[in-house]
């Protein structure tokens, strides 16, 4: 209760002088928010998507290590049509029952690119909603597939974005329609590249497949147990949840093409153009992956 | 536009007790009126209190006879542990319909409203992006009672910024707040011996001190903000981030399935958790704040800073608990201290306490003065902020100094003290003519009572 009175006020140091321009601020409807993206905190151990680079380095030295270097003996072609700087979106086929590609891309540029630099790997929000995944899938270096999450890194982070256009439906197609290529999505990706006026990198990968084919899928399981889906490989379901882990030793390898560029952000507005590059983009993967597979002399030894 | 004549809803809220104090301190804010149905919880100084709802009528009379040309809306109520769903909802709803009618009609003065809105307004879902812009609208319709009512509120706000467009709107949604002084859910949470976390999930947290709440209020208050800003500190943590800079043990004593049954057996036990921190525990959210980065706004505290501050504050709280008693409110005292003319305590008046630099104008002030009382003719001075025209005669005599008009009214107040006896009388009669600001001449008449009672009992 000290000096509650109306007429004394505080010495006038403790008033707040205010700044000169009190008449509101410049709009910053389109001012580059960039800059203003918070500092990097070098006490964290995690940053803000919540990736850590401590469990990231304990999976690099004691998984993928061995499964780069030893189990896949993964061979790279065209690692620098990687962008060593800005965004870049990294888009690839996808197969595998818990797919080892994402991986092995990101291994990939760490180990192979002159200026190694992390990789974001876009995952279904499914993984968001179950329990252990979403503790584990952000540290490692995945995100959400959501456009404003891939706008972000892309544009506002300048970080390289891995995304598989497929989806679902190229880790849910079974043994017998390896190598085939499903639907790009909807061509959100292109999109995507060209708000943030990053280059497209399309990647092609053999080797995933038959590292861990999928015999079947199984509805009923799959309901029962609330994953995206419940399929039958070589180790899995009677190896238990680590049979998901368990792939067969085939032979990898991983082709970088050439980046598209997109140099006017307007583009993004022409849904026609938008797919036609979509369709461009799958067509050149799937070319790759089809003269890739031919000129493999066996599905172990490359 | 600037703000001088401010009307504070929820003044008895935590924030809108911290936030009058905060204005009280800044220069330019001529009026401070604080209404609630309670009484205040923090002590204000200059601060003029009434006690009453959110009847519309009523505050459409205070806003018009007060002139208020600013209102800030603090009484969201954004945790449903603090109030019943239906009374939450009068609240958050039905009050800010209330205010929002208050301020609204032809010839209202008030051309800013700046509304306190809470981050729950996006929700928390398994598809959210990682960051919410102020763009983004919440992926799903909201499913606790809470989330409706912000929902609701911020509807009836942006309902109100379109018909009203010479009033500037600022919404700014807050994320959990953290602090030493505050308590919400989340601070009673993080005080437990452990941290309590859903089994398999580790979701993303973002906190903003309560002090930087204050700030970005305030910040509303002194700029021209249109439209909804995100206010949440740098930096997401992840909650065993959090658990960790608190140092405390995370315990994952919530299952993953059958959530809400086990989190109503916890608040049997005394461990409240309501049903939007139950979905923020299970997938978090980050929210983009660099549009009010972009405008000048600097955050004190990183979200690391906030925890690490707030775990500093719970490794003391066990010593300091019960050392300071709670502030209670009693009008009585707070009419006395502030009207009577026997309050003559220099701690409770501070005429007498004049820094050197204040004490040489003063001098100065007086020199020209009676220099300057002889002259008949006055500068044409165009008397600024006049609240009394019919007072002001055709011609007002000289003013003391020859930049007095300039002063501030608590300017002059703070000078006040050192003056002699017939200066005082002389400055009461100047500024009867000129501006005639009613706190400078109360000051003026209750120092003169004083002096008259003292010199009576020598």
């Amino acid at each position: 209760m000290a000096d509650s009175t109306r007429t004394s006020l505080r010495p006038s140091e403790e008033l707040v002088a205010r700044p000169a321009s009190g008449e509101g601020l410049p709009a910053p409807a389109d001012a580059d928010l960039r800059r203003y993206l918070p500092a990097i905190e070098p006490e964290r151990r995690l940053n803000d998507w919540g990736r850590s680079e401590r469990v990231e380095g304990v999976f690099d030295r004691y998984l993928l290590e061995f499964f780069y270097r030893y189990w896949f003996r993964v061979e790279v072609e065209g690692i620098e049509n990687v962008p060593d700087t800005g965004g870049g979106l990294l888009v690839s086929n996808h197969a595998g029952a818990l797919p080892p590609d994402a991986a092995m891309i990101g291994k990939a540029i760490k180990e192979e690119h002159p200026h190694p630099r992390p990789l974001n790997v876009t995952v279904e929000h499914f993984f968001k909603g179950y329990p252990g995944f979403s503790m584990l899938i952000p540290k490692i270096g995945c995100v959400a597939a959501h456009p404003a999450n891939v706008h972000r890194l892309l544009y506002d982070e300048e970080q390289l974005v891995l995304v598989f256009p497929e989806g679902r439906k190229g880790t849910e197609k079974l043994y017998k329609d390896r190598y085939k290529l499903r639907r790009f999505g909807r061509g959100g990706f292109v999109e995507a590249a060209m708000r943030a006026r990053a280059p497209i990198v399309p990647v092609c990968v053999v080797g995933a497949e038959e590292a861990a084919p999928i015999f079947a899928q199984v509805g009923l399981l799959r309901r029962l147990t609330g994953l995206i889906y419940f399929p039958i490989t070589p180790t899995f379901p009677h190896l238990g949840p680590l049979g998901m882990l368990g792939y067969l030793p085939a032979k990898f390898r991983i082709r970088f093409l050439e980046p598209i560029e997109f140099p006017d952000e307007d583009m993004a507005d022409d849904r026609g153009l938008v797919q036609s590059y979509a369709h461009d983009i799958r067509a050149r993967i799937q070319e790759n992956v089809f003269e890739m597979v031919e000129q493999r002399e066996s599905v172990w030894f490359g | 536009m600037n703000s001088k004549r401010v009307l504070v809803t929820g003044i008895s809220t935590y924030w809108g007790g911290r936030l009058a104090q905060a204005l009280e301190r800044d220069s330019e804010i001529e009026a401070i009126v604080g209404v609630d149905s309670r009484d205040p919880t923090r002590e204000l100084d200059r601060t003029e209190f009434v006690k009453v709802g959110t009847q519309h009528a009523l505050l459409r009379r205070i806003v018009e006879a007060a002139e208020i040309d600013t209102v800030i809306d603090t009484r969201l109520v954004p945790d449903s542990s603090v109030l019943k769903p239906s009374a939450a909802h009068e609240n958050n709803v039905i009050g800010t319909m209330n205010i929002l009618a208050a301020c609204s009609g032809p010839n209202s003065t008030v051309r800013k409203f700046v509304f306190k809105s809470s981050a729950h307004y996006y929700g928390t879902a398994q598809d959210d992006p990682a960051f919410f812009t102020e763009a983004m609208r919440r992926p799903h319709p909201p499913t606790t009672p809470i989330e409706r009512d912000i929902v609701e509120a911020e509807a009836a706000v942006a309902d109100f910024a379109d018909k009203n467009e010479d009033v500037s709107v600022t919404v700014m949604r807050f994320a959990n707040v953290l602090g030493p002084d505050v308590e919400t859910s989340h601070t009673k949470l993080f005080s437990l011996p452990a941290v309590p976390m859903i089994l398999g999930f580790d979701p993303r947290y973002q906190f903003v001190h309560e002090d930087d709440v204050v700030a970005a209020l305030k910040h509303g208050v002194e700029f021209e903000l249109r439209g909804i800003f995100n206010v949440a500190a740098d930096g997401v943590l992840a909650l065993s981030e959090v658990a960790g800079l608190l140092g405390r043990p995370y315990a994952p004593i919530l299952p993953p399935w059958g959530t809400g049954l086990a989190a109503n057996v916890l608040s049997r036990l005394g461990v409240r958790v309501p049903p939007e921190m139950l979905s923020q525990l299970r997938f978090g959210r980050g929210l983009d704040n660099r549009k009010l980065k972009a405008t000048r706004f600097e955050y004190r505290c990183t979200t690391r800073e906030t925890v690490a501050k707030f775990a500093e504050y719970l490794r003391l709280s066990p010593i300091l608990r019960g050392v300071q008693e709670p502030y209670r409110y009693e009008r009585e005292v707070e009419d006395f201290l502030r009207w009577s003319p026997h309050v003559k305590n220099p701690a409770y008046r501070r005429e007498g306490t004049l820094d050197p630099r204040q004490a040489f104008q003063l001098r100065k002030f007086l020199e020209e003065y009676d220099e300057g009382n002889g002259q008949s003719e006055a500068p044409p001075r165009a008397v600024r902020r006049s609240r009394t025209p019919k007072a002001k005669p055709a011609e007002p005599p000289a003013p003391p100094v020859a930049h007095y008009d300039d002063l501030e009214a608590e300017e002059v107040i703070s000078l006040l003290g050192s003056l002699e006896l017939a200066d005082l009388e002389a400055l009461r009669e100047y500024e009867r003519r000129a501006q005639a600001r009613q706190p400078v001449i109360g000051a003026i008449e209750s120092i003169l009572a004083r002096r008259a009672a003292s010199s009576s009992h020598p």
